[in-house]
């Protein structure tokens, strides 16, 4: 549906200096999807997202949407972002201060090329602040109206002229966390019902786990990763990956064997011999780096029942309680691993601690170091 | 919609407003400069003999010792009212932004009414009050003491210096207290806590942090001074004491008229206004660093001065009389007289309303109330509507030399009224477009003089608006037009307002730039006033003057409502 070619964007800075945003991002979304770029301030995922718009020109690539081309740096095609009539929700969701929730989201319609008569505008408006629940503050002041209230509205306003495409730029960034959570679904249940093709630009990985159907993740103007939500978070393809999306420990080690007994990667580290099930790739002795998740790291209080396999021992450094779960800092050498447990384990700083990860919630990535 | 929408159609309305804007934008600040300059090198056009190129103009105006009195005086004119205003304008500033003074409210409401009161009137005032002669404190402390000598002498270069310096003090107070208002109070807190006391506090940090805005203040009242000409016209001609406005205005009103030697002399004049407001510039914007002049608003730290703030409320009082009451009281005095004579109980009983009655008869003053009208309505809403699209392109767009397009809106401020009136008068005689002795070349001129207000009335609040404001107007499918006319106009419209109301009491107020251009016909009321003065009428003149500032106080006050009923509403999340 969306396709993006070869996207490169440049600005000039402060200094005069041409920097490039976006390098070479190329990136598919079928019909009705859910596309999230993900990553770090910075990371070129708006400057991208602002291209689709049309509120910023590439210098190279093209983007096409159901086979039309709105931008095409080789044949000089640029289509200014009032044409596409693709919805958007602005960070700041810019709501305009001097217009009802009414005229906010009427205003589309008002100054599209396609022309509604009042009945028709009337019509479809409210149902549009019907289902994002504003239909009863239609006549207010739009400046009296809440964060979460905002969000809807601005959303209302991108969906009103039923756009082919609806672009998101970080649209809960400005919530409180309570009502991101919320949102968060509400969000997903819109995309889901309506079946419209969105793009969603965020840093924050849990919004991005919990809405994608597809994520790319992007960092320094490239797409490192693309891939389900899940493959996202079990399987990054490198350090970077799996730094961002969630919380994880890394653990430096050189490869032994290839082909262990159960098919597993035989890794030497400084905690001792890890059986990894995942690899990116495999070549003894090569320099490699161990992904581990704190949930996947299981803590023993005594090695009763324990099977021999990836099991270690080491010293409880330091417990933090967090409401749901217990982390604990578990000291092993000069490494430190974090196990995010159940807090009814009640294992005391200083004392001897045990520990087993499974070998199939381990991957090796290629260590990055120079 | 494929490729066939190339970027050819997008050059449409917007491309037409940015050109015009622009365009009028060059004209009017270009001209008038190339005029004023061409002119300085050739001899009046007088009958028959036609001008011809000469350095003659400036070997008149810079060869005589004359001249370099000229200078003298009116730098030190110019420093000496710029020093009074700004000591007055930051003690009051002081007061009110830092001290528990009582009834600090009502004090900053009363001294925005300076700004309202024309320059003549008060200068008018002052005469009345402090003349040698006639003046009304000369008489009272005179006979008070029983001295004959007079006290006070407002025919000397310390009476210019006072009027001037006192009328313009509400600017020094206005700039100063939002220096002190912008300053963020945990910069000096964090000094109290480091262990200086309150002395080396105000020293150390207070000083140095609000250094640039107080260089910057100054430099700006220096060069208004330097452009004064109500003052220096009344009080300084009728002595001798010149100054470069008085002198452009006497070399064109003598016979011929002597405008090369008007255009030498303001070249001079324009190239030291330059410098300052250059100096001006580079201070405010070079104190980047000083981050307390962000703009953003801090609730400032407010010294409890405890029993002292009665004498800091003695020194409103006092201010009050000098500024307002005493000046009023003079006028409302001398416009029930039947001819003017200085209080006194005999004068008491001569009370009469007649000076009223002829003024209310004088047929120039309807025309003029309509002219000042027309003007002041016009100039408003013309100078707002252009700066808006002006500032629009500078702050809003990546268009290339849209700085050049800032400098050129901003280059008449270098202008002294006076100079403007005459470089359009200098437009206006060589090309003949019919507008000369009309309402229009004055308009022109009104537009042109007080573009640079409303383009920083503009500024302030095209920065407040957010970017994506007018993004997510583009992306509901509204074209340029829709979006400057249904988004960034009414966003602007609280700070177009304030302009748009500044504007028109500052055009209300016009004289200098008039005073070159009008003709019978096109008189504006502070012409009415410059003329009766001219003719000695000064009882009919109070009169007019009382019912003028009364007007005009009816008028602010009608307009502020009308902004705070139509303007203030949007706040820009």
């Amino acid at each position: 549906m969306l396709n993006v070619q070869g996207l490169n964007t440049e600005y000039v800075d402060g200094n005069n200096v041409r920097v490039r945003a976006a390098r070479d991002v190329s990136f598919d979304v079928p019909e009705g999807k859910l596309f999230t770029l993900l990553g770090p301030s910075g990371c070129g995922k708006t400057t991208t997202l602002r291209s689709i718009a049309g509120l910023e020109r590439p210098v190279d690539g093209s983007i096409s949407v159901n086979g039309v081309t709105v931008f095409s740096a080789r044949d000089d095609t640029f289509v200014p972002p009032n044409r596409r009539k693709f919805g958007m929700v602005f960070q700041s969701y810019a709501i305009w201060p001097h217009m009802t929730v009414f005229r906010n989201a009427s205003f589309p319609l008002e100054v599209g090329e396609k022309k509604y008569s009042k009945r028709e505008i009337e019509a479809k408006v409210m149902r549009v602040l019907t289902a994002v629940g504003l239909d009863h503050v239609a006549d207010r002041d739009a400046t009296r109206m809440s964060g979460g209230q905002q969000q809807r509205l601005a959303l209302a306003r991108a969906l009103v002229m039923e756009p082919k495409l609806l672009l998101l730029d970080e649209p809960l960034s400005n919530l409180d966390a309570k009502l991101r959570d919320k949102m968060r679904f509400e969000l997903k249940r819109m995309q889901r019902e309506l079946r419209i093709t969105t793009i969603y630009v965020t840093h924050d990985q849990e919004e991005a786990l919990a809405l994608s159907h597809e994520i790319a993740v992007m960092k320094d103007g490239q797409i490192v990763q693309k891939a389900a939500p899940r493959a996202i978070y079990d399987l990054p393809n490198c350090k970077f990956v799996a730094d961002f999306v969630g919380t994880t420990n890394f653990i430096d080690g050189r490869v032994r064997d290839c082909e262990g007994d159960d098919g597993n990667v035989l890794i030497e580290s400084s905690i001792g011999v890890i059986a990894v099930a995942n690899a990116v790739s495999c070549r003894p002795g090569d320099e490699v780096v161990i992904s581990v998740r704190p949930e996947n790291v299981m803590v023993h209080e005594s090695l009763d029942g324990v099977s021999a396999r990836n099991v270690y021992t080491g010293t409880v450094a330091a417990k933090v309680f967090l409401g749901e779960t217990l982390d604990f800092q578990i000291r092993i050498g000069e490494q430190i691993v974090l196990a995010r447990v159940h807090p009814s384990h009640k294992t005391p700083v200083g004392e001897t601690i045990h520990f087993s990860i499974d070998a199939g919630s381990c991957i090796a990535l290629a260590s990055q170091k120079a | 919609m494929k490729a066939a929408l190339s970027r050819s159609t997008r050059l449409d309305a917007k491309w037409l407003v940015i050109g015009g804007a622009v365009v009028i934008a060059g004209v009017l600040a270009l001209i008038p400069l190339v005029f004023l300059f061409w002119q300085s090198f050739f001899t009046p056009q007088v009958a028959d003999n036609p001008a011809v190129f000469t350095f003659g103009n400036y070997r008149l105006a810079y060869g005589s010792p004359e001249t370099l009195r000229t200078l003298f005086n009116s730098l030190k004119f110019a420093f000496g009212a710029a020093c009074v205003s700004f000591a007055i304008g930051t003690v009051l500033a002081w007061i009110i932004e830092r001290t528990n003074t009582p009834f600090r409210k009502f004090f900053y409401a009363i001294t925005i009414v300076p700004l309202i009161v024309p320059s003549i009137l008060f200068t008018i005032a002052w005469i009345f009050l402090a003349s040698p002669k006639i003046g009304v404190l000369n008489v009272a402390l005179g006979s008070l003491f029983g001295v004959t000598k007079p006290f006070f002498d407002i025919y000397s270069m310390g009476g210019m210096i006072w009027v001037d310096g006192l009328h313009y003090s509400t600017m020094a107070f206005l700039l100063m207290s939002a220096a002190f208002r912008g300053m963020d109070p945990s910069l000096e807190e964090s000094s109290l806590m480091s262990g200086a006391g309150i002395a080396r506090t105000m020293w150390r940090i207070t000083l140095r942090l609000a250094f640039p805005a107080i260089v910057s203040t100054l430099l700006i009242l220096f060069v208004r001074a330097l452009e004064s000409f109500e003052v220096p016209a009344l009080i300084g001609l009728p002595v001798k004491l010149q100054v470069f406005t008085s002198s452009i205005y006497e070399a064109i009103e003598q016979y011929p008229s002597q405008i090369g030697l008007a255009s030498s002399y303001s070249m001079l004049l324009l190239v030291i206004t330059s410098v300052g407001l250059y100096l001006q510039s580079r201070v405010s914007s070079g104190g980047g660093k000083y981050s307390t002049m962000s703009g953003k608003g801090f609730r400032p730290r407010v010294v409890d001065i405890g029993k002292w703030r009665y004498l800091t409320a003695g020194v409103f009082v006092v201010y009050f009389l000098l500024i307002v009451a005493l000046p009023f009281a003079v006028l409302l005095w001398s416009s029930l007289q039947k001819y003017y004579r200085t209080p006194s109980l005999a004068a008491l009983h001569h009370l009469s309303f007649d000076a009223y009655g002829y003024i209310l008869h004088l047929s120039t003053l309807r025309h003029a109330v309509v002219n000042s009208l027309l003007l002041s309505f016009g100039c408003a809403t013309a100078v707002m509507l252009l700066s808006a699209v002006i500032c629009w392109i500078v702050i809003k767009t990546k268009l290339p030399g849209r700085w050049l397009l800032d400098n050129l809106a901003s280059l008449p401020l270098v202008f002294p009224g006076l100079v403007l009136g005459l470089s359009f008068m200098i437009v206006s005689l060589k090309v003949d477009i019919g507008i000369y002795g009309t309402l229009w070349i004055l308009l022109i001129a009104y537009i042109t003089r007080f573009m640079p207000y409303g383009m920083r009335y503009t500024t302030t609040s095209m920065v407040q608006i957010h970017k994506e404001l007018e993004e997510s107007a583009a992306m509901s499918c509204a074209s340029w037009s829709a979006t400057f006319f249904r988004i960034v106009l009414p966003l602007l419209k609280p700070g177009l307002l304030a302009g748009w109301i500044y504007v028109m009491i500052v055009s209300i107020r016009e004289l200098s730039s008039s005073i070159l251009l009008y003709s019978p016909g096109s008189e504006t009321v502070s012409i009415v006033i410059w003329e009766l003065w001219q003719n000695g009428q000064y009882v009919e003149l109070s009169a007019l003057s009382v019912m003028l500032v009364l007007a005009l106080l009816a008028l602010v006050m009608l307009l502020q409502w009308i902004g705070a009923k139509f303007g203030v509403k949007a706040n820009h999340a």
